[in-house]
């Protein structure tokens, strides 16, 4: 873990988790694996603190646990998940996500398992018919039934996923162990388990409840303890959902596909190549470099109704793709009309590289960009070459590629003629390696990040005392308003606040939005940054 | 670097090679670069619209309500002389969820479960008290004992240890999270109080002879 990463992941897990956790979480990510007993005596907290926050941790999926280096009979070790805290950062991108494709309810649910790491069925669809419930209008009431099909469609779509089981594969779906297992075995891949994506069953009839005002507090209280009881009359005691994270990847991944094309060549092209890919999202395995061959002829069927254009249109735009220097789609055969994928890590390589570039234009200028992409391309250039091939004037060269080079950006690769390698019988070539410059990028993006937050931060604690007293105020005017207080007190607890005040406090507004939304589009690079490094892993 | 003159300055490579002439060199860096240097080409602006408004509200409202679930595990802060009327009220208005959240045992590994001993629990509390006044006389003889060696070091552990088990007496009655510090008095274990090694000039919690000299 870079030191990047590890503050990144401090700040996370301190916003979300408080101090205590990320007091733990970050020395458990600093030390590698550790015991229990080794890990509260060298953070120095109180052991129950120490063990709620490692129940915290692995009940939202960061802290995995298995036997020790002693072997079953000795102490259990605890390992932290730094990708699984990174993705905190994208939490708004997959609720958005969630929301745009099923609706309300969809987001609700996906909100709801993210917030608490996993949940039961029957707890989250009794959650979010309450919240659903609460913002209808009066007199309505959101029904169990709605939520149980927006969650199945969830499964059958794989964003979520069962948590996997404690015990050995063949333990049964309802999730019931001994208690010594856990100490011994590992828990295994979620996708391992054959019964992933089975939707329990569940006997749950009935609607939301409206959270009343505080003179019914007592009976949503009774309400509450009655709910609780019920849960285990359900059906599905002990099997949990969580959120299939690689799956709103996949998702995303395909989402900047699609757009790019869009951009590159034209809106038709795009809803080809969305087309192609939602044919192909069942069959294709996560990791792989193209998705399953697809006939023209399949695709001719399958574009939506509303695009009806003509069968040699159709291939005519299907060998533009191919012809695209982007690669996106790719012809392998002949049959059918001709055999076409959808080249997935060629397409990531593609935008990363793109992402780069754009970089060096935004922080260099074009003719520094310009310098960088004749690197890309051709590989190996001295220093002549690159003067004639940019067509940028030695002296401006010169200081484009050494400032390129102390922002190690580019590199120096040395090629002897005599091997003794003197200096004025070497060849120094500049060179631009892409991977290594993308994980450097990422580096960046994460040290950004956690700039942003800090920053955040700062600005949250210089103004406290100015927002404290805005909350008190807006907690009296809204107390006022509820007991039908007169204008004239309105105002009067309004000017509480005086002029250069709520000047102070919209700036403040003003920045910390402007910082969470940069936070978010910082993210947006991350991911294109990550999926690229993680598919050229994965290739090997 | 010993070159062919000395003290002018001599590169150990061709610098024709990388196009460099003597006279180009920039300059030397003086100090170090400034925290917020100027940048020449601004920052393009952030993208605006509907999708990042609402997904920038997600991320506010998502940092506001993660505070009030049972997750933000707060440290132990010192109880206050009575619950306030009204904070039965605010936490229901904010939906704060404070309350001990327990997990599924099950997929946890069991020591991480804090150990429910209810019943026994009460039983210690009254012989708590018996025990930690004789306690106290035992650590004061002992403590007595050993300031004829001098011996500095085990006098402030037994007063770590006379402390925490004080400690013990307030909060035993308390939640029943913190029963493992009724297990530490039960075990009568140094192991779970300390991970000093001790040495030989430990007296050790257990010896009952302290007359004895130790080698």
């Amino acid at each position: 873990m870079t030191a990047q990463e590890v503050r990144l992941c401090g700040l996370l897990l301190q916003e979300h988790f408080g101090d205590v956790v990320e007091k733990v979480g970050t020395h458990l990510i600093r030390s590698g694996v550790l015991t229990l007993r080794a890990l509260a005596h060298e953070t120095k907290l109180a052991l129950d603190l120490v063990k709620k926050s490692l129940c915290v941790l692995v009940q939202h999926g960061m802290c995995t646990f298995g036997p020790g280096r002693r072997g079953p009979a000795g102490p259990v070790e605890y390992r932290i998940n730094c990708e699984r805290i990174l993705h905190m950062l994208r939490y708004p991108r997959y609720i958005y996500t969630a929301k745009s494709l099923y609706g309300d309810t969809g987001e609700l649910i996906i909100e709801e398992i993210l917030q608490r790491g996993q949940m039961t069925m029957s707890s989250t669809v009794k959650t979010v018919a309450d919240r659903l419930t609460h913002n209808m209008p009066e007199g309505q009431s959101m029904d169990y039934s709605e939520v149980v099909s927006a969650f199945s469609r969830l499964v059958e779509t794989h964003f979520l996923q069962r948590c996997p089981p404690m015990a050995s594969a063949g333990s049964s779906s309802s999730g019931a162990v001994d208690t010594s297992l856990p100490v011994v075995t590992q828990p295994a891949e979620p996708e391992s388990n054959p019964e992933c994506y089975k939707l329990p069953y569940i006997n749950l009839t009935g609607q939301g409840k409206r959270r009343r005002s505080s003179e019914d507090g007592e009976d949503d209280q009774r309400a509450a303890k009655k709910a609780k009881t019920d849960n285990s009359q359900c059906g599905d005691e002990g099997i949990y959902w969580q959120v299939n994270f690689l799956r709103f990847h996949l998702h995303f991944r395909d989402q900047a596909i699609i757009s790019a094309v869009s951009c590159k060549l034209d809106q038709t092209s795009s809803e080809i190549v969305r087309t192609m890919l939602r044919m192909s999202e069942v069959t294709t395995p996560a990791h792989a470099a193209f998705t399953q061959a697809l006939s023209a002829n399949e695709i001719f069927r399958s574009l939506p109704s509303n695009y009806n254009i003509a069968r040699p249109i159709l291939d005519q735009y299907l060998t533009l793709l191919v012809d695209d220097p982007m690669e996106f789609v790719g012809k392998t055969g002949d049959s059918g009309g001709g055999m076409y994928v959808v080249n997935l890590h060629r397409a990531l390589a593609n935008l990363a590289r793109a992402t780069l570039e754009s970089v060096v234009q935004e922080r260099f200028g074009s003719r520094s960009a310009r310098i960088f992409r004749l690197l890309l391309r051709k590989r190996h250039l001295e220093q002549k070459q690159v003067e004639d091939f940019a067509m940028v004037p030695a002296k401006e060269a010169k200081d484009m590629l050494y400032t390129l080079l102390s922002e190690n950006l580019v590199q120096l690769q040395e090629v002897p003629k005599t091997p003794d390698y003197a200096p004025s019988r070497t060849f120094y070539l500049y060179t631009v390696n892409q991977l290594p410059t993308a994980r450097l990028l990422l580096q960046h993006c994460y040290k950004t990040i956690g700039n942003l937050i800090e920053r955040r931060l700062y600005e949250t604690k210089e103004n406290k005392r100015l927002l404290e007293k805005s909350q008190r105020i807006e907690a009296i005017l809204a107390s006022l308003q509820a007991t039908g207080a007169e204008t004239a007190q309105l105002t009067e607890v309004e000017e509480m606040i005086t002029a250069p005040e709520r000047q102070q406090l919209e700036s403040l507004r003003h920045h910390i939005n402007k910082l969470d939304s940069s936070e978010n589009q910082v993210d947006e690079t991350i991911f294109l940054l990550e999926s690229y490094i993680n598919s050229t892993q994965a290739s090997r | 670097m010993a070159g062919k003159g000395r003290g002018i300055a001599a590169f150990t490579f061709n610098i024709e090679a990388l196009g460099l002439s003597r006279g180009s060199m920039p300059e030397t860096q003086r100090g170090p670069t400034p925290l917020f240097p100027q940048i020449e080409y601004k920052p393009g602006p952030l993208k605006a619209g509907e999708d990042e408004d609402y997904m920038r509200a997600l991320k506010q409202e998502m940092r506001g309500r993660m505070k009030d679930l049972p997750f933000n595990i707060k440290p132990h802060a010192g109880k206050g002389d009575v619950e306030r009327y009204k904070e039965k009220y605010t936490r229901e208005i904010k939906r704060i969820e404070d309350d001990n959240w327990t997990p599924d045992w099950n997929y946890l590994p069991k020591e991480l479960k804090p150990q429910k001993k209810i019943i026994r629990k009460k039983r210690d509390t009254k012989t708590n008290a018996k025990v930690s006044s004789k306690d106290k006389e035992e650590l004061l003889n002992k403590l007595d004992a050993l300031e004829k060696k001098g011996d500095v070091k085990s006098d402030d552990e037994e007063d770590e240890a006379k402390g925490e088990k004080k400690e013990n007496d307030e909060e035993g009655e308390e939640e029943e999270i913190e029963g493992e510090f009724d297990e530490e008095l039960e075990e009568e274990n140094d192991y779970i109080a300390n991970y000093f090694e001790d040495g030989d000039d430990y007296g050790g919690g257990s010896d009952d002879n302290m007359d004895e000299a130790t080698y």
